[in-house]
C-alpha cells in the first residue's frame, strides 16, 4: 500500500457539500491515488490505437491530435446514431436524483460529479450543445456546454472513475445505463489516445497471447501443470487437464488469473476437483486462455476482436459446447455480447451436462454456460459427493459482482451451491447484494495502485455490508464469483474489515467435493480441516 | 439563480397571456392561432423524436437484469424483474410505465459514524412522481369535458370519484389538490436538497413551474374566477373541429390557461418531458433477458482485426512445440 494512502478513519471525513461553482465548470484535479496513469505507446500501436504518445493525465499538454474536437464530435454523432442506448439515455433524464446515492464512487468521495446523473451530464452537456436545438440556441441556460481541453480532461478523469457496475442503473426510472455511457465515452477518449494502461496493457496481451496477463503456451502449461501436481499432493489423486484436446466434449474458458493469481487459484484447484469427479471430457486452451475481456473497458470493436478467438478456439478443436469460469465481466461479454458480434455458434451443439443429460436450453444459442450452472444441476441431481462439514472453517458470505448480477441474473446458483457445500453460510444486507450488490471499487480497469485511494472509497459500501456480517456473525471469508473482486477484494478488506478473506465459489466447492480414493486432511489452501471431520477422511 | 430565472420566464408566459387575453384583437391570436401552433409543433416534434429514437438501431441486447434469471428448473426465475419472454418484457414495462417500478426500489444511504453505512427507505420520490403523474392524467381527462359532445360516461364517472369528497360547490376535486402538493414537492426538493440543487438546470426548474402555473391558472378559474363555461367549451369545440372561435365573455385568466398548456405542449417535444415517450424504447428495460438462448442481430455488425489461431500459433510455435502442446493438425499434416 502506498505511503501517502489515508488511514480508513480519515477516509471516511467525506464531505457531502456541493462546491460553490456551477458544474458546467470543468473540474478535474489529478491528485495522487485518485486516477490511473495514461497507456504506454506500445500497447496503442500493438492495437493499431491511435494517437500513441508519451504523455500522463497530470500533464498540462495532452499532445492531442490537432484536430481532436472534430474527432470527438465526429465520434459521437456516430454513435448517437448507432446505439438507441446511447441517443436515449442523453434525451430523456429528468435530473430526479435517484441514481444519486446509489454510486459507490459517489458514496465514498462525495464528489457530487461521481453522482451517475452527473456523471451522464458531463457528456450529455457537450452532445445539448452541438446536437440539440435548445442547447444550439440557449447555451448554458439549458445546460449546454462547448467541448474543450479542460471538458475532456474532466471527462477522463470521470469516465475513468466509473467501473461500469450499472447499480444506478436498476433504481433509474428509465433505466438509464452508465455502463453504457461510460463505455461511449471511453471509445470517444480513445479515438484521441486517452486510454489508462492498466485497461490497455491486458488488452494489447490478451490480443498477442491470448490472456491479459501476457502468458506464452509454455507458461500456461507450466501453471496447470503445476496445479495438478500440487492438488496430487493436496489429495493424493492426479487429475487430467488437458489443453488443446481436440475432439473434447467441452471447452473450458476461465480468467487468466485463475491459474495465475490468489486467491484465484484455489478456484482453479476447485474446477479440477469437480470435473475430475464428474468425468467430463473437457479441455484448456493456451490460445483461448482468456475469458476476461478488456476490450469492454475499450470501445465495442475491442470486446469484439478480442472475443472472437473463443468461437474460432471452439470451433477447431471441435468441441460440443463451452464452458465459463468465475468470472464477472467475462460473463458480461459471453452472455450479452458474444453471440451478437461474433455468432453464430450454429457448429457447436446445445450444452448438455453428460453427467445429468439436464440439457441448458437457456443458452440454446451461445452453446456456453456458467460452471455455478453446471454445478448446481450436479447438486440437484444428487451427482456430488459432497461434505459441507469441510468447510467448517469459514463463515461464508457471498458477493454478486456486478456484471454477473445486473447483466446476466445468476443470483441463486451460487447460492444454491453455497447452502450445499458450507454449513454457515450468512446473507450481507439486502441492499447490499443481488441486483443491488455493491462493486469492489476496482472494476471496469480500475484496479490499479495509483488509483488505490479512489478504489478504497469506492470499495467502502460493499466491505461495510461485510464488516456487518463480520461483526454480527463472525463472517470470515467473502465468497465471490468475479477474478477482479478476487485479485482487488483481499486488499480492500485488509483496510476496511481485516481478518476476512476472499474466496471463489468452486474453492469451497473443491473442498467439500469427497473425491473417490482421496486422502485429505486439508482444504484446497493447505489449511487442516477442523478436527472431527479430519477424523471421518483419514 | 436557475430557479429564478425559470420563475421569471414563466411570470413572463403568465403576464402576456394576461395582457393579451385582456385585448380582445389578441385574444383570437391566443384562442386559436397559438393552440394551433403548439399542437402542430407538439405532433410535429414528437413524431420526430420518437421516429430518430425508433430508427436508432439497438446493436445489443443489454438488459439491466434485476433478478434471477431463468436457467435450472429449480431455480425459480423472476419473470417480471429479469423476463425472458416478450410476456415477461410486457409485464415488466406495464410495471415500470404504470407503477414506477424502479423508482419504487429507491433508497437512502447515510454514512454514520464508525462508519457504518446504512439504507433507509426513500419512497416519497415515487410517491410524489405517481401522485402529480396520475392527477395530471386524470385532469387531462377531466378536461375531455370541454373538448366533447355529448360529454363521454367516464368523464363523468372520473369527475364523480374525483370529487367524492364534496365539501363545497363547485365541487373540489381531489386531484387539483394532489397535482400542487406533488409538484410543491418535487420543487421543494430541488430547493432543500444541496445535491439536487447542484444538478438542476434551468429548464427543470422552468417545467415545475410551468406546471404549477398551468395547474394554478386551472384552480383559480374553477374555483375563484369562477366565469361563464359556455364560451370556454365554444371556444373548445371551436378548436378541435377546426372552425376556431373566441367567443366574447372569456376572462383574461382563462387566456394564461391556455397560453402556459400551449407553451408545454409545444416545448414538451424539445424537453426532457419526452421521457414519456422515451421510456417505451429503453433498451435496458424493454429487451428480454434471452441472450444467450436467442442470437440479437446487430444490423451494423462488421468485421474486425483479430488475431488468429494461425497468427498466434506462428509467433508461438517453437514454445508450443518445446512445452509438447499440440500444434494444429492442418499445418502439422
Amino acid at each position: 500500500m502506498a505511503e501517502a494512502t489515508p488511514k480508513p478513519d480519515q477516509l471516511v471525513q467525506i464531505d457531502y457539500r456541493p462546491p460553490k461553482r456551477d458544474w458546467l465548470e470543468p473540474s478535474a484535479e489529478f491528485r495522487k491515488g485518485t486516477f490511473c496513469y495514461s497507456a504506454l505507446p506500445k500497447n496503442l500501436q500493438y492495437l493499431d490505437l491511435p494517437n500513441p504518445r508519451e504523455w500522463q493525465p497530470f500533464d498540462k499538454d495532452w499532445k492531442l491530435p490537432e484536430n481532436w474536437k472534430e474527432i470527438i464530435l465526429k465520434g459521437l454523432k456516430e454513435r448517437v446514431e448507432k446505439y438507441r442506448s446511447f441517443r436515449l439515455f442523453m434525451d430523456i433524464c429528468v435530473r430526479c436524483g435517484a441514481c444519486a446515492d446509489k454510486c459507490h464512487f459517489y458514496i465514498g468521495s462525495g464528489d457530487p460529479k461521481n453522482m451517475p446523473v452527473l456523471r451522464a451530464e458531463l457528456i450529455r452537456s457537450v452532445y445539448r450543445r452541438y446536437f440539440t436545438p435548445a442547447g444550439k440556441m440557449f447555451g448554458s441556460l439549458v445546460g449546454a456546454r462547448d467541448l474543450t481541453v479542460k471538458v475532456l480532461k474532466e471527462w477522463f478523469y470521470y469516465f475513468y472513475q466509473c467501473t461500469e457496475c450499472r447499480r444506478c442503473s436498476v433504481f433509474c426510472p428509465y433505466g438509464i445505463d452508465t455502463a453504457e455511457i461510460t463505455m461511449i465515452a471511453r471509445e470517444l477518449l480513445n479515438l484521441v489516445g486517452c486510454n489508462i494502461n492498466w485497461v490497455l496493457e491486458p488488452a494489447a496481451n490478451c490480443f498477442r497471447t491470448g490472456n491479459h496477463l501476457g502468458i506464452q503456451p509454455h507458461g500456461f502449461k507450466d501453471s496447470i501443470d503445476f496445479a495438478v501436481d500440487e492438488l496430487e499432493e493436496l489429495t493424493g489423486i492426479r487429475v487430467e487437464a488437458p489443453i488443446m484436446k481436440k475432439g473434447a466434449e467441452v471447452l473450458l474458458i476461465v480468467p487468466s488469473a485463475d491459474y495465475f493469481g490468489t486467491p484465484h487459484y484455489y478456484t482453479l484447484l476447485g474446477y479440477l476437483v469437480l470435473l475430475h469427479e464428474t468425468g467430463l471430457d473437457y479441455t484448456f486452451s493456451a490460445f483461448a486462455s482468456e475469458g476476461g475481456n478488456f476490450g469492454l473497458f475499450t470501445s465495442h470493436e475491442m470486446i469484439k476482436r478480442l472475443n472472437a478467438k473463443i468461437y474460432q478456439e471452439a470451433k477447431r478443436l471441435g468441441v460440443k459446447w463451452i464452458l465459463g469460469g468465475e468470472c464477472g465481466h467475462m460473463w458480461r461479454v459471453m452472455h450479452q455480447y458474444m453471440d451478437t458480434m461474433n455468432g453464430p455458434a450454429d457448429f457447436l451443439e446445445v450444452p448438455v451436462s453428460p453427467v445429468t443429460g439436464t440439457r441448458f436450453g437457456h443458452a440454446a444459442s451461445t452453446k456456453m454456460i456458467h460452471i455455478a450452472e453446471f454445478t448446481a444441476d450436479l447438486i440437484a441431481h444428487n451427482k456430488l459427493k459432497l461434505d459441507p462439514r469441510r468447510n467448517d472453517h469459514w463463515r461464508v458470505t457471498y458477493h454478486d459482482s456486478c456484471n454477473t448480477s445486473r447483466a446476466m441474473g445468476i443470483l441463486e446458483e451460487p447460492r444454491y451451491i453455497l447452502k450445499n457445500v458450507c454449513r454457515n453460510f450468512f446473507e450481507m444486507p439486502e441492499n447490499t447484494i443481488r441486483e443491488q450488490t455493491f462493486c469492489c471499487g476496482s472494476g471496469s480497469g480500475l484496479g490499479t495502485d495509483e488509483n488505490l485511494e479512489m478504489r478504497l472509497r469506492g470499495g467502502l459500501p460493499r466491505a461495510n455490508a461485510v464488516k456487518y456480517v463480520k461483526d454480527r456473525h463472525g463472517v470470515n471469508v467473502l465468497t465471490c464469483m468475479c477474478a477482479i473482486d478476487k485479485a482487488t477484494l483481499p486488499g480492500l478488506l485488509e483496510y476496511w474489515v481485516p481478518g476476512v478473506e476472499v474466496a471463489g465459489v468452486h474453492e469451497l466447492v473443491g473442498n467439500a467435493i469427497v473425491m473417490e480414493g482421496e486422502k485429505r486432511t486439508t482444504d484446497l489452501r493447505g489449511q487442516p480441516f477442523v478436527e472431527e471431520v479430519a477424523a471421518t477422511h483419514a | 439563480m436557475k430557479a429564478t430565472y425559470a420563475a421569471v420566464a414563466v411570470c413572463v408566459i403568465a403576464a402576456i397571456g394576461f395582457a393579451a387575453g385582456a385585448a380582445p384583437p389578441l385574444q383570437f391570436v391566443l384562442g386559436a392561432i397559438v393552440p394551433y401552433a403548439a399542437i402542430a409543433i407538439f405532433l410535429a416534434g414528437i413524431a420526430w423524436r420518437m421516429v430518430r429514437w425508433a430508427r436508432t438501431p439497438v446493436p445489443f441486447r443489454i438488459t439491466a437484469t434485476c433478478g434471477q434469471q431463468k436457467s435450472l428448473p429449480f431455480i425459480r426465475h423472476a419473470k417480471l424483474d429479469n423476463p425472458f419472454t416478450t410476456a415477461g418484457v410486457i409485464g415488466r414495462m406495464a410495471l415500470e410505465v404504470l407503477l414506477f417500478r424502479s423508482l419504487f426500489r429507491n433508497t437512502k444511504s447515510e454514512l454514520r459514524p464508525g462508519p457504518r453505512l446504512v439504507f433507509g427507505e426513500e419512497k416519497l420520490l415515487w410517491l410524489g412522481a405517481i401522485a402529480f403523474h396520475y392527477s395530471f392524467l386524470i385532469i387531462f381527462l377531466r378536461h375531455l369535458r370541454f373538448f366533447l359532445e355529448p360529454v363521454p360516461g367516464f368523464v363523468t364517472a372520473l369527475e364523480a370519484i374525483d370529487g367524492f369528497f364534496q365539501v363545497s360547490a363547485p365541487v373540489i376535486y381531489l386531484t387539483d389538490g394532489l397535482i400542487i402538493a406533488a409538484l410543491g414537492y418535487l420543487l421543494l426538493r430541488r430547493f432543500t436538497n444541496p445535491m439536487m440543487r447542484y444538478v438542476s438546470l434551468f429548464t427543470d426548474y422552468f417545467a415545475l413551474f410551468l406546471l404549477l402555473g398551468l395547474a394554478g391558472s386551472g384552480i383559480l378559474l374553477r374555483y375563484f374566477v369562477r366565469g361563464e363555461l359556455l364560451p370556454v367549451k365554444q371556444l373548445a369545440m371551436g378548436i378541435v373541429t377546426f372552425s376556431p372561435v373566441v367567443p366574447a365573455g372569456i376572462s383574461a385568466l382563462f387566456f394564461v390557461h391556455l397560453l402556459m398548456l400551449s407553451t408545454l405542449i409545444a416545448w414538451f417535444p424539445f424537453s426532457k418531458l419526452m421521457h414519456m415517450g422515451g421510456i417505451f424504447l429503453s433498451p435496458t428495460r424493454n429487451l428480454a433477458n434471452n441472450n444467450r438462448a436467442k442470437r440479437h442481430v446487430n444490423v451494423w455488425n462488421y468485421p474486425v482485426k483479430v488475431h488468429t489461431y494461425q497468427e498466434w500459433e506462428h509467433e508461438f510455435h517453437d514454445k508450443i512445440v518445446a512445452a509438447g502442446l499440440p500444434l494444429d493438425e492442418v499445418k502439422n499434416g
